[in-house]
């Protein structure tokens, strides 16, 4: 199936969503991702085929539904999979749900650059969330199984200009991108942005490989350890001074 | 100290009406729970020895004393206490901690039963008695029952009757004692008496007698406050006074009655008053007058009443229901929450959680924001409270004085009673419109004119036909046992020292209920939107049904099965509306079924929506386990559809989640449970449980409950600790739905 303009791809709904963007979220987790990265806690969301083609007016619905759990700041989320590869159809979604007064936000890895894309990222949502999957061309692509990371910049150097507030979330893989240059270059790239409200470290962990399983693929990651609370501690320690927000998820 | 002298006066001092003194002289609190004390030393060793006690208690198969020569009553037994000189709240049902006692007049056969299933048995005399000489509420109703009635009753049609036991649910207003003291309560019931006049017809003459036995009760309970040397004949003077005051009025009922259900009221508030001037007046410390609540709280959790194991089917965890409302809104806007609201959830620190006082917050958006922070900290940590949606409830009843009877049944304090009615399986009266109206199980005919289903698969609109039918003649024949109950309960079990404390001619509803609403939806659902074939046997009745395609299901807002579930309980309650009631009460309806879904479950053949035969129900009015996969709101979302006018004695939903899923950080999570309560109350829902737990703890409470005495978890409606299910019920709380993503 592919996405029309008033249909979405959705793999997965979460009513009740506390960790993707603030206050109470509608997450509504979109089928098929444009990479493949070793640790994702979503595999069943990466392949481009599957998923139930929704209404998205039955989405909003949905939402509205929710407006009395929302409160000041909760909304809704769209993550995947990689929500831009249905940027075309989003643009209505988040339209209506703008006019329905609910807070929008994407989760996305920061590579797609379609218009639409663009046009979510600097004008429409409310809160972008990007994945900062590494931060070297070579580390992003023995994650994601390919190169991405100039885009992702781009992206984020998008929003900043359009001067609307977006969340960076960096997932701290042990000997992959904890080590003091990666941090030392996030602190670099990003410390001077004035629109990064908050930095999510994200401590790897390995509760989706039975996803992996139950596809018949391998997880590759299986010898990474999770961290240790140590490993988070040092993270967080030497990223806090630099952002306005730093948390550990 | 007078009263009148000392509090803002109004029509109070003229009429019994705490309703008004409350108004008038509440001290509403705005803060946070920094102000709260730990316990006194007096009361952590009263503490020790109750929790001794409940272990011996357990150790002792859940029976640690009982009197065999005493029947009980207001003045049956000499003065009991834990230790006398650490209490400074005294009173106790019998002369020893944890010592039940023989309330036979609900029905001595199950008094017999229980004792003898631990070995005992009654003083022959009182054998004697109630076997040649004494008639009980049991005996009376079975004398009555028809045929009919038994076969519903026997099969599973009707569940949990109060039939034989006391049906509880009536709220004394028991701060009444405080304000007014009893020589005050004796003259206005006094003076009822005399207005009621001829002409002597049945209700004329029957409420004269019932006066009368009111009046007997009230000089009573001034004897059973001298056996404590009070003097309960005159209004309280103080803080401590008036919680040993209210604890008297409640204790006299619990020695009197064995109610299912014996709900406290709503008396923070008004305590608050009394301890407020003490307070102001610098008479007492905070640290005292935390030790009145905790005192007063630790003798709530010891009442005990004689139950037989069958009971715990329906009632699993030895459950007393002291239901204390805490919160809610005054009319004109004004919040109820006082700093003893706050002491009194700071018992389930100060003696760890507990199931009871089953404590319920009436929740409002507009309460304080400390108090409603407070209430999410402490469900978190001790998943012991339950919520209610006054916003709702205050504004449809134009109530702001009300207690919640038993799990979710609005009361207005000392104005309003209500007849329990336990519930009827709906699930099963939906197999009776696919049996041609025969119990699936023992094709036994229990309604006529229910034509054969013919076709191989099920047609939506014939089968809501029957179901039309067979609701019809359900809910008659529930009405009728419902009539016969009442009837003889008040004539044989008449619960006068409560009853003593409420006006002359209450208000009554009568509180029907239903159960297995899930599994009604997501069959109609499934013969709606799938396909689904009956398998029947070779006297057609069905033992399986065979579904293709998918159906929507009940949990996931999703309005094609959310409306079906809507519309059946409106149609039963319409049902139950037509028929005529004892006493005239207004007919409700509730979605609750306790602990008795897994019972429920048992005797329920296999349902359309794919449930095999015996699996238990999801409880109350909570989505089927595993059913609603778009999370924890789509839930709540789905239950809130359930229109409150339709079911007014409430509609009971618990959710149980695992901490992580509220949020990252504790303050998060307080947050967003604060959010899903206003979001959910907000929806104009009425009822939620709230259990913030791991499921990991619950396991290893299965395998170590030495480990976990006081690990407590809310199911329908109430809280029990969870090591005293049986086994069976802790695995149907392990099967629910715990909402554990992230
Ligand atoms: S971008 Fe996200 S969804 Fe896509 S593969 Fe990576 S982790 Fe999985």
């Amino acid at each position: 199936m592919s996405p029309t303009e008033n249909k979405l791809i959705v793999h997965s709904i979460e009513s009740f969503g506390t960790h993707d963007g603030p206050g109470i979220r509608l997450v509504v987790f979109l089928q098929g991702c444009n990479l493949q990265c070793k640790y994702c806690q979503n595999a069943d969301t990466i392949a481009l085929k599957g998923g139930a083609s929704t209404e998205i007016e039955s989405l909003i619905k949905r939402a509205i539904n929710m407006k009395t759990y929302f409160g000041d700041d909760g909304g809704v989320t769209v993550s995947g999979g990689e929500p831009m590869l249905q940027s075309k159809a989003l643009i209505p979604f988040f339209e209506t749900l703008k006019t329905e007064g609910i807070h929008t936000n994407i989760d996305t890895n920061g590579l797609i650059r379609t218009p639409e894309a663009k046009h979510l990222i600097s004008e429409l949502a409310d809160l972008v969330m990007f994945d900062v999957k590494a931060t070297t061309e070579e580390g992003f692509k023995s994650i994601t199984g390919a190169k991405g990371l100039g885009r992702l910049l781009e992206n984020i150097q998008l929003r900043e200009q359009s001067k609307k507030p977006y969340w960076l979330r960096y997932v701290l893989v042990p000997d992959y991108t904890d080590s003091d240059e990666s941090l030392s270059w996030l602190i670099e790239t990003f410390s001077g942005n004035k629109y990064l409200e908050k930095f999510e470290i994200l401590p790897y962990h390995k509760l989706g490989i039975y996803k992996w399983e139950s596809l018949g693929m391998d997880y590759q990651f299986k010898e990474v350890e999770e961290n240790t609370p140590e490993q988070i501690e040092r993270a967080f320690e030497m990223l806090k001074p630099h952002f306005k927000d730093v948390i550990v998820k | 100290m007078d009263l009148e002298n000392t509090f803002k006066t109004g029509r109070w001092c003229k009429a019994i009406e705490v309703k008004d003194f409350v108004t008038l002289n509440i001290t509403p609190y705005t803060g946070d729970h920094k102000f709260l004390e730990g316990p006194t030393a007096r009361t952590s060793k009263l503490w020790d020895i109750c929790k001794d006690a409940l272990k011996e208690e357990r150790q002792n198969n859940g029976l640690r004393d009982v009197d065999v020569n005493v029947v009980s009553g207001l003045t049956a037994f000499e003065a009991g206490y834990i230790d006398k000189e650490s209490e400074v709240i005294v009173g106790l049902q019998t002369d020893k901690l944890l010592k039940r006692a023989m309330k036979p007049y609900g029905g001595y056969n199950v008094v017999k039963k229980a004792l003898s299933e631990h070995g005992l048995e009654p003083n022959p005399i009182i054998h004697e008695s109630f076997s040649k000489y004494t008639k009980t509420h049991n005996d009376g109703v079975f004398d009555a029952y028809t045929d009919e009635i038994r076969k519903f009753r026997s099969l599973g049609f009707l569940t949990g009757l109060p039939d034989n036991y006391a049906r509880g649910r009536i709220i004394g207003d028991y701060r009444r004692v405080a304000l007014y003291g009893i020589n005050r309560l004796i003259e206005g019931k006094k003076e009822d008496l005399q207005k009621i006049t001829g002409p002597m017809t049945d209700a004329t003459i029957r409420l004269r007698e019932e006066v009368s036995e009111q009046l007997r009760a009230l000089s009573d309970m001034i004897e059973m406050g001298k056996i404590y040397g009070l003097d309960l004949s005159r209004p309280a003077q103080n803080g401590q006074e008036a919680v040993q005051w209210t604890y008297m009025a409640y204790l006299a009922a619990v020695k009197e009655q064995d109610g299912a259900a014996m709900s406290l009221g709503s008396v923070s508030s008004f305590l608050d008053i009394f301890i407020e001037k003490d307070i102001q007046d610098g008479k007492i410390t905070e640290s005292e007058a935390q030790e009145y609540i905790d005192q007063f709280v630790m003798k709530l959790r010891m009442v005990r009443h004689l139950r037989m194991e069958a009971y715990d089917q329906i009632f699993a965890g030895d459950p007393t229901w002291v239901t204390e409302s805490i919160g809610g809104l005054l009319i004109d806007g004004r919040s109820k929450v006082t700093k003893t609201s706050f002491r009194f959830l700071n018992t389930l620190y100060n003696l760890g959680p507990s199931p009871e006082p089953n404590i319920t917050i009436l929740w409002s958006k507009n309460l304080p924001k400390g108090f409603k922070d407070y209430c999410a900290k402490v469900s978190i940590e001790t998943s012991s409270i339950q919520y209610e949606n006054d916003d709702l409830m205050r504004t449809s009843s134009n109530c702001d004085d009300y207690g919640i009877a038993c799990c979710v049944s609005m009361q207005e304090l000392g104005k309003h009673i209500q007849f329990f009615g336990a519930r009827t399986n709906l699930a099963k009266t939906l197999l009776l419109a696919i049996n041609s109206g025969r119990c699936e199980n023992t094709g036994t005919q229990m309604v006529d004119g229910i034509p054969f289903i013919e076709e191989e698969y099920l047609d939506y609109a014939k089968i809501i036909d029957n179901f039309k039918i067979a609701m019809k003649e359900v809910a008659r024949v529930y009405n009728e046992a419902m009539n016969i109950i009442h009837y003889m309960h008040d004539k044989y079990y008449y619960e006068k020292a409560q009853m003593a404390l409420i006006d002359t001619n209450p208000k009554i509803n009568i509180a029907y209920g239903i159960a297995g609403l899930s599994i009604v939806a997501d069959s109609l659902s499934a013969i709606k939107h799938a396909k689904v074939k009956p398998i029947r046997d070779e006297n057609g009745l069905t033992v399986d049904f065979q579904i293709e395609g998918d159906f929507p299901k009940y949990g996931n807002d999703d309005d094609r099965v959310d409306h079906i579930a809507r519309d059946v309980v409106e149609h039963f309650n319409l049902e139950l509306e037509k028929l005529p009631v004892y006493k005239n009460a207004m007919p409700t309806m509730s979605v609750l079924t306790i602990t008795s879904n897994v019972v429920y479950g048992k005797k329920t053949g296999a349902t359309p929506d794919g449930r095999a035969k015996g699996v238990a129900f999801a409880p109350g009015a909570n989505p089927m386990h595993g059913r609603d996969t778009h999370g924890v709101i789509a839930s709540l979302n789905s239950v809130a559809k359930i229109d409150y006018k339709d079911s007014k004695d409430g509609i009971s939903n618990t959710l149980s989640v695992v901490p992580k899923s509220l949020g990252a950080t504790p303050e998060m999570r307080i947050e967003n449970l604060v959010r899903t309560l206003d979001g959910y109350f907000g929806c104009n829902a009425q009822h939620l449980n709230v259990n913030v737990l791991d499921r990991d703890t619950l396991l290893h409470a299965m395998e170590h409950p030495e480990d976990h005495p006081q690990l407590t978890i809310r199911v329908s409606g109430y809280a029990v600790n969870f090591v005293r299910l049986t086994r069976e019920q802790q695995q149907e709380v392990l099967t629910r739905s715990f909402h554990e993503t992230m």
